[in-house]
């Protein structure tokens, strides 16, 4: 047992009483008890040390916070306070789950899977290594239509993004456009820092890995010939992450001089400033590219591919009927038994389809409805009882 | 293979540094900090203060606070403790002439009238020599305010002392007649009732130590005869005295006298004197000195120079002083009392004394039954260790066959059976801990505390301090090792305060040594009540609420992260940001924790004071055991399991936005903590039943700065940083309906078992309402007992 003691001892004058042997100090033992403990000391009496001023006042102040008297709000929580508030959040929570759950079940989605795992798949053919490039082509039909604007997302799983040693191997300064970092990758890079004593622009893990599958979307229509859909590719980033944080590096003419000096990643095929044709969407500000750089936080997620706009009022976005997906299939999942979507999705205030909030309100605002009408009626009941316990 | 091995051992670090967080280190910091700060409260108290020394509560130790809340037992000194250690010469005795004088001590200025009325006479002779042997027989020293002293400035002495005794006495003498002037180059100055100055070379003082319990001073008459005065307690002069008849009928007397004195609560001793034949002088006075210079065992040595000189000497008189009870100290032992405590008193006086002070402060009630194991009751037999077990069998019997055997129960039990006190003296005591070296001793051991732990009040008298000391060891050592506190104001509680686990001094009369020694020092006995009371269960409860509050938000916080490794791999990704994960505890939930635990008063203070048996709440630890450390556990678990599957659950969708922009980890971890950071805030709030507005201030102002916080962190690209993970993080996932309604809904869903377990404590309790607990406590019991 710890007794620390935060004592000053006092330094009071200690002459033994009548020329006595000189008191010890009967204060010696620290924690060490009476065993040590002298019974010699007991007289030891004698001036002890004096108080202070004879004229300072040592009355504690008669504050409230010292006194702990601060005034305070002391709620007591009461069946007759607590009750309402179950009664309150059922009636609200019902509502807004209704709501969610109405429009979420409102949104339309449809997933596609093309890993061409199944012998039976057009894509199947792909699974080999050597058939590079791949092409094949999945036919599927909407049975309802797709208003307002469409967005395709591509989905992996079983793909673990979210690894330690991968989400930390980029070097955010580089993609910032930094000059120095782009010749002189960060370390956290490693092992896809350099190339042939070249650095490599975007450097890391996850550059390396990016999607690289190409998906077209074409809808049969009842002319002979499919008409494409068109797919827009900006505008599927965070403003901030295309505007601030992703930057090309600064210097040359061209994209290529900027990045002068750097090798592009492994397993690319075509260097950072080929990533696509139009200016403000090359190099580290490919939106494509920004949105594989922000990790998924579980291992089977989705990522924004592509925009369909609404074209009018008047015609739905994608109309019910056959369709068919054209994939460039260079992305392999197969050797850790990934799977590769395709999702195509409308949206609402909430976001896209997602039972789980709705439903979750509902039941909490049930559940809090429910407790309130049981507590309340034992509370009645024990109210009578008491109350006749209290009149008998 | 040895690659292996080595990513395993990495493994294991890294899985270390990120469940460390679950080891609450900053619970330590906190807890020191709320001790050190709530210490000052006890301190700040004014009705701590007095007015009479001009002090409050002193503090000596931060470490104990909330032991005041889980004492069991209380062991207090008598004299100064129970009583105001104030005296008052109430009467003498000599040679067994009874002289009463006037109860009340004027100011000293008209005390030279001459004798004041005595009862009947004694020997004039005697009686002078009475009254000087208290004149000289002391070591109190004497202030004089005026340099220029003569004989009629004797009205402005003051005297001083170590011990108030022997300033009542020889005050008491001054009444008689014979005043002690002082001392000038060793000669006491005695003026005698015909104002003359009688000077005494003083040549030796025999000091006072709690063993001899007695005092003799060596004097030289102007004749020169040597004289030698003693005095100190019955007990320790009586088998001193010459063993003549007559010399022993005057005792018997005198006995008498005293042992009436002690029954009407007067501290009472005995004076004698002896002359020494100048002979025998020398060689005292060699022996003393050589005993003196001795290097080794000089102690031991002195104190038997001392036990041969204090024999064969005449016993003169005897004389009574008063002690006053303390204020309130009865209103306060039954304070203690009901509140489930056992106060033990322990005292060096006579067991008479005592045991008049334990009725009038009404440690004893007259319906207690005493049972007294005393050097009385077990002399009458011939072999005293028989007669002792005899009687430890038969008090152990009677209580058994009285008490349930559950210890819970007795505590009700004490309003509704018999009471049972006990008095035992320091003879007899250490007649039961050190008898002779058989199988038995250990056997009377265990049966006195059996006994004792039956018993509501325990009576020790004659204790030396080591006794003191060894019983509250004794206690301390009991099964369940109950927290022992010790209240004593002198010197001699020193060892017992020591011992004991919570240590309060007095700030008497009697130096300040107990204060000096003790954990916590107050001015009085009545004191201890709202120290233990309100004091004492405040911090109880608030250290209780710190301590399981603290190891619940770090399970709470680190559990989605262990979650999360099921989900990443086992790669020891953490879910939070590093930010995040350091200010976690010392910014965003440290300080209303600290404010909570500061000024929490769940219970009113005045009703804590008012209602003692709120302490027994409190008792064994109550908020510590097993039960709301489990409930605790189990609400951070489920909690932790809500934050993490129900952020799950909401990123099993394309998009949270309404412009279908995808999110990251990092903004799955902020949702997570940001639920967190909420949940265990406003749990606390919910536990809060004092709301200051300091408590609205941080916690209010924890959540703001938690905002402010993530905002400020995410919304600048930070150049010292290697990655601007959080960047934009918090301010983008704000921009989503979704998101907050999760919020909402996790904060509500974590909440929720809290709410409803508030609510069913609320009918409980209502069920559980029993009309007669809603009677005040403190003053009915005692006077309905009484009444009927």
């Amino acid at each position: 047992r710890r007794r620390r003691r935060l004592r000053v001892f006092c330094q009071g004058q200690q002459a033994g009483p009548l020329g006595g042997p000189p008191a010890r100090r009967g204060a010696a033992p620290w924690g060490s008890m009476a065993m040590n403990y002298n019974a010699k000391d007991e007289v030891d009496g004698g001036p002890q040390c004096p108080p202070g001023g004879p004229a300072k006042n040592r009355r504690p102040d008669n504050t409230a916070f010292k006194q702990q008297r601060l005034p305070a709000w002391q709620p007591i929580l009461t069946a007759g306070t607590v009750l309402p508030t179950f009664f309150i959040i059922g009636l609200i929570f019902i509502p807004i789950g209704i709501g969610i759950f109405v429009t979420s079940n409102n949104i339309r989605e449809i997933e596609i899977d093309y890993t061409g795992t199944d012998p039976s798949s057009p894509c199947n053919k792909c699974l080999s290594p050597n058939a590079t490039p791949c092409y094949c082509t999945i036919n599927f039909t909407l049975e309802q239509s797709f208003e307002g604007n469409v967005f395709m997302y591509y989905g992996l799983s079983n793909f673990y993004q979210n690894h330690r040693r991968y989400v930390k191997s980029r070097d955010d300064s580089q993609l910032n456009g930094d000059s120095s970092a782009l010749l002189n990758p960060s370390k956290e890079c490693e092992p896809y820092r350099r190339n042939e004593d070249k650095p490599i622009a975007p450097c890391g893990a996850i550059a390396n890995s990016m999607f690289n599958d190409t998906l077209e979307l074409f809808l049969v229509g009842n002319e002979s010939y499919p008409t494409p859909i068109p797919l827009k590719k900006k505008g599927i980033a965070w403003w901030t992450d295309k505007n601030v944080k992703f930057r090309n590096p600064s210097g040359g003419e061209s994209l290529k001089e900027r990045f002068k000096g750097t090798t592009k990643p492994v397993n690319w095929v075509k260097p950072v400033y080929m990533l696509d044709s139009e200016p403000d969407n090359n190099g580290f500000i490919n939106e494509d590219f920004i949105v594989w750089m922000r990790t998924a936080a579980l291992p089977t997620f989705r990522k924004l591919y592509r925009l369909i706009e609404r074209k009018s009022d008047l015609h739905p976005t994608l109309p019910a009927g056959r369709y068919y997906l054209n994939i460039t299939y260079n992305y392999p999942v197969h050797s850790f038994d990934g799977r590769k979507r395709m999702i195509l999705s409308t949206i609402s205030w909430m976001g896209g389809k997602n039972p789980f909030l709705g439903i979750a309100y509902i039941a909490i605002g049930s559940i809090s409805f429910l407790l309130g009408v049981v507590l309340l009626v034992i509370n009645h009941k024990y109210r009578n009882s008491s109350n006749t316990a209290d009149i008998t | 293979e040895s690659l292996k091995v080595l990513k395993m051992f990495t493994d294991f670090l890294s899985f270390m540094v990120l469940f460390n967080f679950i080891i609450p280190v900053s619970m330590y910091v906190t807890v020191e900090m709320q001790k050190f700060l709530g210490s000052f409260f006890i301190s700040w108290d004014k009705d701590f203060y007095d007015e009479e020394i001009n002090e409050g509560a002193l503090v000596n130790t931060s470490d104990l606070n909330e032991e005041l809340g889980q004492v069991d037992y209380i062991f207090t000194d008598k004299t100064g403790t129970l009583t105001e250690n104030s005296m008052e010469f109430i009467e003498c005795c000599i040679d067994g002439h009874k002289y009463k004088g006037a109860a009340q001590d004027t100011d000293g200025l008209s005390q030279t009238d001459g004798p004041l009325t005595y009862f009947d006479k004694a020997d004039k002779n005697r009686e002078e020599l009475f009254l000087r042997a208290l004149c000289l027989c002391h070591t109190v020293e004497v202030k004089t305010n005026d340099t220029v002293d003569g004989p009629t400035e004797s009205a402005a002495l003051t005297y001083m002392s170590s011990s108030p005794d022997e300033i009542a006495l020889v005050k008491g003498a001054k009444k008689y007649g014979f005043t002690f002037v002082g001392i000038r180059n060793g000669h006491m100055r005695v003026e005698n009732q015909r104002k003359e100055i009688e000077e005494y070379e003083l040549l030796h003082t025999l000091n006072f130590d709690a063993v001899r319990r007695r005092m003799s001073v060596i004097v030289k008459t102007q004749a020169g005869d040597i004289l030698l005065f003693c005095k100190g307690a019955d007990s320790a002069v009586f088998p001193r005295v010459q063993n003549h008849e007559i010399e022993l009928t005057k005792a018997h007397v005198e006995r008498a006298h005293v042992e009436r004195n002690a029954m009407d609560g007067y501290r009472t001793l005995c004076v004698a004197f002896k002359e020494i034949t100048p002979d025998d002088y020398e060689r005292i006075n060699r022996q003393l000195i050589e005993a003196k210079m001795a290097l080794q065992d000089r102690e031991e040595k002195m104190e038997k120079v001392f036990d041969d000189i204090e024999t064969n000497m005449n016993l003169i008189g005897a004389t009574a002083v008063e002690d006053k009870l303390q204020d309130e100290a009865a209103e306060t032992i039954e304070a203690l009392h009901s509140a489930g405590l056992k106060v033990w008193v322990l005292t060096g006086d006579k067991m008479e004394t005592a045991k008049s002070t334990c009725y009038a402060c009404r440690l004893f009630q007259t319906s207690t039954e005493l049972l007294e194991l005393t050097t009385k009751t077990i002399e009458e037999s011939e072999r005293k260790e028989d007669r002792l077990h005899e009687l430890l069998i038969e008090y152990r019997k009677k209580l058994l066959h009285d008490f349930p055997k559950s210890t819970r129960s007795l505590k009700k039990a004490w309003t509704e059976h018999q009471e049972y006190g006990l008095i035992i003296d320091g003879s007899t005591l250490s007649l039961i801990l050190n008898s002779s070296q058989d199988s038995s001793s250990n056997n009377y051991k265990s049966i006195f505390l059996q006994i004792c732990m039956k018993c509501t009040a325990v009576l020790c008298c004659r204790m030396a301090p080591l006794q003191k000391a060894q019983i509250v060891r004794m206690v301390k050592n009991l099964k369940g090792s109950p927290i022992t506190l010790s209240i004593g104001d002198g010197a001699n509680d020193v060892s017992m305060i020591l011992e004991s686990h919570v240590g309060i001094g007095i700030k008497g009369k009697e130096g300040r040594q107990a204060a000096r020694n003790s954990d916590y020092a107050v001015p009085k006995f009545k004191h201890l009540k709202k120290l233990l009371l309100a004091h004492g269960h405040l911090y109880y409860v608030r250290i209780a609420h710190l301590v399981q509050y603290f190891f619940y938000k770090n399970l709470c916080f680190i559990l989605p992260q262990f979650l999360y490794q099921f989900f990443c791999g086992f790669s020891q990704q953490p879910l939070y940001d590093a930010a995040y994960l350091t200010m976690y505890n010392i910014c965003f939930t440290s300080l209303p924790i600290l404010a909570y635990s500061l000024l929490e008063q769940h219970i009113n203070i005045d009703t804590l004071t008012s209602d003692p048996r709120l302490y027994m709440k409190i008792s064994g630890n109550a908020m510590l055991q097993l039960g709301p450390f489990l409930y605790w556990t189990f609400l951070a678990a489920f909690e932790g399991t809500v934050f993490f599957f129900g952020t799950y659950f909401l990123f099993q969708t394309s998009s949270l936005e309404e412009n279908a922009k995808v999110y990251g980890n990092w903004t799955f971890g902020t949702i997570v903590f940001t639920v967190l950071v909420f949940t265990v805030t406003l749990k606390l709030a919910l536990d809060t039943r004092f709301w200051t507005w300091i408590n609205h201030f941080v916690i209010w102002g924890s959540l703001a700065f938690y905002v402010f916080f993530s905002f400020f962190w995410g919304g600048i690209i930070w150049p010292f940083l290697k990655q601007q993970r959080m960047y934009f993080v918090f301010a983008q996932m704000l921009s989503s309906v979704s998101t907050w309604l999760a919020i909402v809904l996790l904060i509500f869903i974590s909440l929720f078992p809290e709410i409803l377990l508030i609510v069913l404590k609320n009918v409980r309790r209502r069920s559980a309402r029993n009309p007669n607990l809603e009677l005040p406590m403190l003053l009915s019991y005692k006077h309905i007992d009484n009444g009927y």
